[in-house]
Order: structure tokens, then sequence, then C-alpha cells
């Protein structure tokens, strides 16, 4: 199925690229969607199978690809919208859909590779198609935020890929060659701490980029902000998911090491840092999907911390990474019906939005509630634990600057909205204001449904998996 | 052989650090290919003919002619002019990358390894850090394409030094290499140069909070 999955994206990608015609271009992207769903389906029924080699879905590639695959249908949807009230022409269009269907599937082979160098020729390929969408626009600033991107994204893949070479060095050493996930895991214990040490500092640093951590997080933010909105909704939850995946595959082989310890500290740093860098940008960000973006920062900040701390942790910082992901492409997507009302990105311009659109207006106040981890936000639980694990874990310093931190965020982010919600915008001119149908916020409140309910109720396949998922860490 | 090809790789790099002129770093790098076919054909001479091949007609095809004659294209192209305009005088540069080397080299005395061997990881290390001093330290956007590629050329080095043992490697760092530069290239030949008059990163600085 994945050899198939692969190729048939690969031709329908090209196929969307040259096809001129609108009816054709949405019966490829049906077809794309279907072929997606049946690799999800045919990759659960096939867990723990080696396919093609290379591939191998287990449990924690299992969800983040059926994250993936729930999220990309509102993902066209919303680019289609995108299309028809934002005239491109065709040719930009076919490059557009091109580019987000090499995105989803390099995304998909990514998640279910079982071998180190393949996952990284992957998350290689989500730099370009992502670059191919950040350009879309073709302005001066989409050609900075794309030139930034790759230029960080390809120099933090490059890190990774020493990384890699100072793992193979380590493995070398004790005769072995397999650099799959499976055989790393049963090599760990044996193998050097000096080179595991250096390796794990280059590949952490080196996914970073993708998963929006301190030190490479920067790149993203300008991606989310200059991406269209539907493409920014995917790269502040699956391809964040990616990195993730790059940094909790790599955890999972230092668990079994000395120097897990070490590690842990390394993850804490980094995770209280991009916490705190959040925090500092939350106060004076005034661009509205900047304002996303950061907080998508805060949030992989925090699954970091929960994985550093363990225990508990571990299961919270997966049920945050699924329930994020639902939940920042919601407001991702509202976003563009917001700059489609006021033409503008900056809050100041904003306002009194529950006047012209109220089914928007309440998936931005609900999403609010929902990504500040506020009850009944299914958030509010996978942080819980988050803070549980910190507490018994003994870092009880630590859990109270995170909490301080928090609050501010709360803060200033509510601020923000509630400006854009209530308060009459200075100078807005709303005599020729287009009528936003409330048909188009379903989604929306589809994605923000099922945080809550994953969340509060969990059903026990999705706890099955994700205990799966966590079963090579120790416990 | 390959220690001599070696150290004249971490001379080119001082080298790079004196430069002034945009062309002379062009010829440097140029220069590295040739090293890296050099080294490259020592050290994976028993892997299997095809893969022996293709490394070698990568580095010297590739590496040599190809992106060096493709920076000149882009500098003519661009008009850019032609003087490297560091923020650091060349004589600060030099005594840093010294630094760095020297550093590499005390660094690589701490390993206790018999696998490694220290030449390689020094050198790759030093071209790593190089690279990174150059992107930081230069002012022109063609700089810190350069800049990236004496990192390329590093990491090369670093999959040499284990590749005979896995050529999947050293297959996958040239698939970084090529894509990475066409892609880097590309976008630069044709959007950055026809959008902004002068190359500068100053130029790129509208994107903030």
């Amino acid at each position: 199925m994945i050899g198939i999955y692969l190729i048939g994206s690969v031709i329908l990608a090209f196929l969307l690229f040259f096809v001129r015609k609108k009816a054709l271009s949405a019966i490829f992207v049906g077809t794309f969607l279907v072929l997606q769903w049946g690799l999800t389906i045919h990759s659960y029924n096939d867990m723990e199978i080696v396919q093609w080699v290379y591939f191998m879905p287990d449990a924690f590639g299992m969800i983040l690809l059926f994250v993936l695959s729930v999220i990309a249908i509102p993902a066209f949807y919303h680019s289609h919208v995108y299309f028809t009230k934002h005239p491109y022409t065709p040719r930009e269009q076919g490059m557009y859909y091109a580019a987000m269907v090499i995105l989803i599937m390099a995304l998909s082979a990514a998640y279910i590779s079982n071998h180190m160098a393949i996952t990284w020729i992957f998350v290689e390929l989500t730099t370009l198609s992502a670059s191919a969408l950040i350009y879309h626009r073709r302005s001066l600033l989409t050609l900075e935020g794309t030139w930034k991107y790759i230029f960080v994204c390809s120099i933090s893949i490059t890190l990774v890929f020493i990384g890699i070479l100072f793992l193979t060095v380590a493995i070398q050493q004790e005769g072995f060659k397999d650099l799959t996930y499976r055989s790393l895991l049963n090599d760990a214990p044996l193998l050097s701490v000096f080179w595991l040490k250096l390796a794990f500092l280059f590949i952490f640093t080196g996914f970073t980029a993708k998963a929006g951590l301190v030190p490479m997080y920067t790149a993203g933010i300008d991606a989310k902000d200059k991406a269209p909105y539907p493409a920014a909704a995917l790269f502040s939850s699956v391809l964040m998911n990616v990195g993730f995946l790059g940094i909790f595959r790599f955890y999972e082989i230092i668990s079994r090491t000395s120097i897990l310890p070490w590690a842990n500290k390394v993850l804490m740093i980094a995770g209280l840092l991009s916490v705190f860098v959040a925090t500092v940008y939350m106060l004076r960000v005034k661009n509205i999907k900047r304002m996303m973006a950061y907080s998508s920062v805060e949030h992989m900040g925090l699954i970091t911390l929960g994985l550093a701390a363990g225990g508990v942790g571990y299961y919270a910082a997966l049920l945050h990474v699924i329930l994020h992901s639902f939940a920042k492409p919601a407001l991702f997507f509202q976003f563009g019906q917001i700059y489609r009302t006021y033409g503008s990105k900056s809050v100041y311009d904003v306002g009194n939005y529950f006047k012209y659109n109220v089914a928007g207006a309440l998936v931005l106040l609900l999403s609010y509630f929902v990504v500040t981890a506020m009850p009944p936000s299914g958030m509010f639980i996978s942080e819980f634990l988050i803070f549980r694990s910190l507490f018994e874990s003994g870092n009880l310093w630590l859990l109270i600057i995170i909490l301080l931190l928090l609050t501010i965020i709360i803060w200033s982010f509510g601020k923000n909205v509630f400006k854009m919600l209530f308060i009459k915008p200075v100078g807005f001119d709303d005599t020729h204001l287009e009528k936003i149908h409330p048909s188009e916020s379903i989604s929306q409140y589809a994605l923000l449904i099922l945080v809550v309910y994953l969340g509060l109720n969990p059903p026990a396949i999705l706890v099955d998996m994700i205990n799966t998922a966590i079963i090579n860490l120790p416990h | 052989m390959t220690n001599i090809l070696l150290i004249a790789f971490a001379i080119s790099l001082i080298y790079i650090g004196m430069a002034n002129r945009l062309y002379t770093y062009i010829s440097a790098i140029a220069f590295q290919g040739i090293i890296l076919f050099g080294v490259a054909f020592i050290e994976l001479i028993e892997i299997n003919t095809v893969n022996l091949i293709f490394v070698l007609l990568e580095t010297i095809v590739f590496k040599t002619v190809l992106i060096p004659m493709f920076l000149n294209y882009v500098i003519n192209r661009n008009k850019i002019t032609r003087e490297a305009e560091p923020f650091l005088t060349n004589f600060v540069s030099v005594v840093i990358i010294t630094g760095i080397i020297l550093g590499s080299f005390l660094l690589s005395n701490t390993i206790h390894d018999s696998h490694i061997r220290k030449i390689f990881f020094v050198v790759a290390l030093s071209a790593l850090f190089t690279g990174l001093y150059i992107i930081i330290t230069r002012r022109k956007i063609i700089t810190h394409v350069m800049g990236f590629l004496v990192i390329e050329n590093g990491v090369f080095i670093l999959s040499l030094a284990v590749g005979s043992e896995m050529p999947m490697l050293v297959n996958i760092g040239i698939l970084l290499d090529i894509f990475v530069s066409v892609l880097l290239l590309g976008i630069f030949a044709n959007k950055i140069g026809d959008v902004l008059k002068e190359q500068d990163v100053s130029q790129l600085r509208n994107l903030k909070d």
C-alpha cells in the first residue's frame, strides 16, 4: 500500500500542477484524500509489519498519521474557499495544490518510516514543499519568509545529518550497521555515551526547526505568517509534529542508556526557553497570525517539558500533541474569515467581530478557551497531567515559573482576542462587507468538539495507542 | 595522502577567511571540490563501482564545476559588487578561523576512540564552524550560500569518515548536497536577484514583530 500511496501521490501532484480545470483538480484532490485515508486504514490494519523495507507503522506514527488525515480534509476545503475568494491564476493554484499534496505525502511517509535516514529524507522533502506554499503569494515579504525558512531548515537538516553520522560512528564501534529504530533500540545500551551525547545534541537542535522549539523556532514563525492560512494551519500542527517525531524517536533510543538524565535536562532547558520566548513575544506581537504561531511554540515547549519530566508526562505529552494539532488549525482556519472581513492581520484593525460574523466569532472565542487550556478543553487535562509530572519529578521551581509564564500568555492572548471580538475598530468601513456564511465555520466547530471529546472522554482505542507508543520509555 | 589532502582543505578554510573578493571564495570552493574528489577516491575505492562513480562524479562535476559556474553566473547576472564586505576585518577572520581549527583539534584530542580517524573529525568540525562563522559575519546573501556550501563540504568529509562501511550515508549526504544547493541557488538566481537591487541581508529584515 505504501508503494501505491507514494507513487500515486506523486502522479496526482504532477497532474494537479498541470491541470487548469477546476473540476478536474477537485477530482484529483478527492482521489488523493481517498488515497490518504486508504493508507491510514491499511497502515492501521498492518501495524508492526514491515513494508517496502523501510516503512513500518508503529503506534506513535499511526497516531500522527491519523491526525494528519483528519486535518487534511478541512485543509483542502479551506484551500478551496481561499481560491474562490482570492483570485489566483490556475497555474498558481495548481502549484499550491501540488505542493500541498507533496507536503502531506512526505509527512505521512516520515511518520511511518522505521529507518532514521528515510525519515530524514522525507523531512527534507517537507522543507521543499512547504517553501513552495510559503512563496505562494509571490511578494517581497513572502520571498523573505521563504528564503529564511529554506536557509534555517537547510542548516537544521544538515545538523540532523551530522547527528546521524555521529550515531553511525557509535554503532559501528559495536559492529552494527542497521539504522532502523527497532535495532537501534536494542543496541542502545551498548553504544558509546560520548557519541550518543553528540548525536543527541545535533539531532535535537536540527529537529527544533520543524518542531518550533528554541533555538531554531524563528523560521517556522515567519513561515506561518507568510503562508496562506490553510497551509499555515498545516504548518502549525502536522508539520510541527514531524519535528517532534524526530526528537521522540531519538529520545526513545537515549532512554535506554545511562545519559537519560542528561538528555532530560537538555529537553527541559529547551522547553522552558520555548515557553519563555513565546511569552515575551505574545506580550508585544500585534500580528494575529504570528500570535497564533507563538502560541504553538508555547505548546511545543510544554510537550517537551512533559516528555522530559517522565512518568505520567509521557502520556500527557502525546495527548497534548494530538489535541494541539486539532485545536490550532481551527484558529488558523478562522483567521481566514477574519482576514476576509477586515483585510488586515493587525490586531489594531480588527474589532467587534461578533457584529459581523457571529458563527466565526464564536469559533474564535471557543478556540481561545480551548487553546489556553481552560476546562472543558481537552488540553486542560493534558496540561494538568504535564504539570503533575513536573511536580512528581521534583521540578517544583520549574513548574512555578512555567505557571507564571502561562498566566502571562493567557492574559496577553486574551487581551488581543477580546479586543478583536468586542471593541470597535478605528476607521473601519463596514458598508461593503461580504457576509460570510456560517457553514464555513463547521469544520472549526468539528475540530474544537473533537478536542473537548478526546480530552474529557478519550476512547479506549486512543488510550491503548498512546500507551503502546510510550511502551519503550522507562516507567 | 589523505592526510595531506585534508590539511590542504583546512588551509583553504583559512584562505577563505582572508579572501576579499567573491571570486576568490568561488575558487576556494572549487578547490575544496577537487580535494574532496581525491579523498573520496582514496577512501571509497572498496565500495562497488557504480556507487563509486556516482560519488566521484558528484564531487568533480557538481562540487568543482557546476556550482562554481553557477555562482559566477548568479554574480554576473545580478550585478553583485565583487567585494565580500565582511562585518569584521580579514585579520580578525583569519585569527578566528585559526582558533576554530585549533579548537576542533583540541576537542578531538579528548576523544579516545580507535575507530574514527581524528583528522577527518578535526577538518569536518572546522569546516562546519567556519561555514557558520562566514554566514554570521558576511553582509551579502550570496556569501551566506557560500558559507552553507563550506558546511556541506565539511559534512561530506564526515560522511566519508564513516561511509566506507555504509555507502548509503554518503549517498544521502550527496542527495542533501544537490537538493539544497539547487534549491538555495535556484531561488537566489531567479527570485531574490530579480526583486532586490542591493544584495544585502539588511534587505531581508522586514519580517519581525
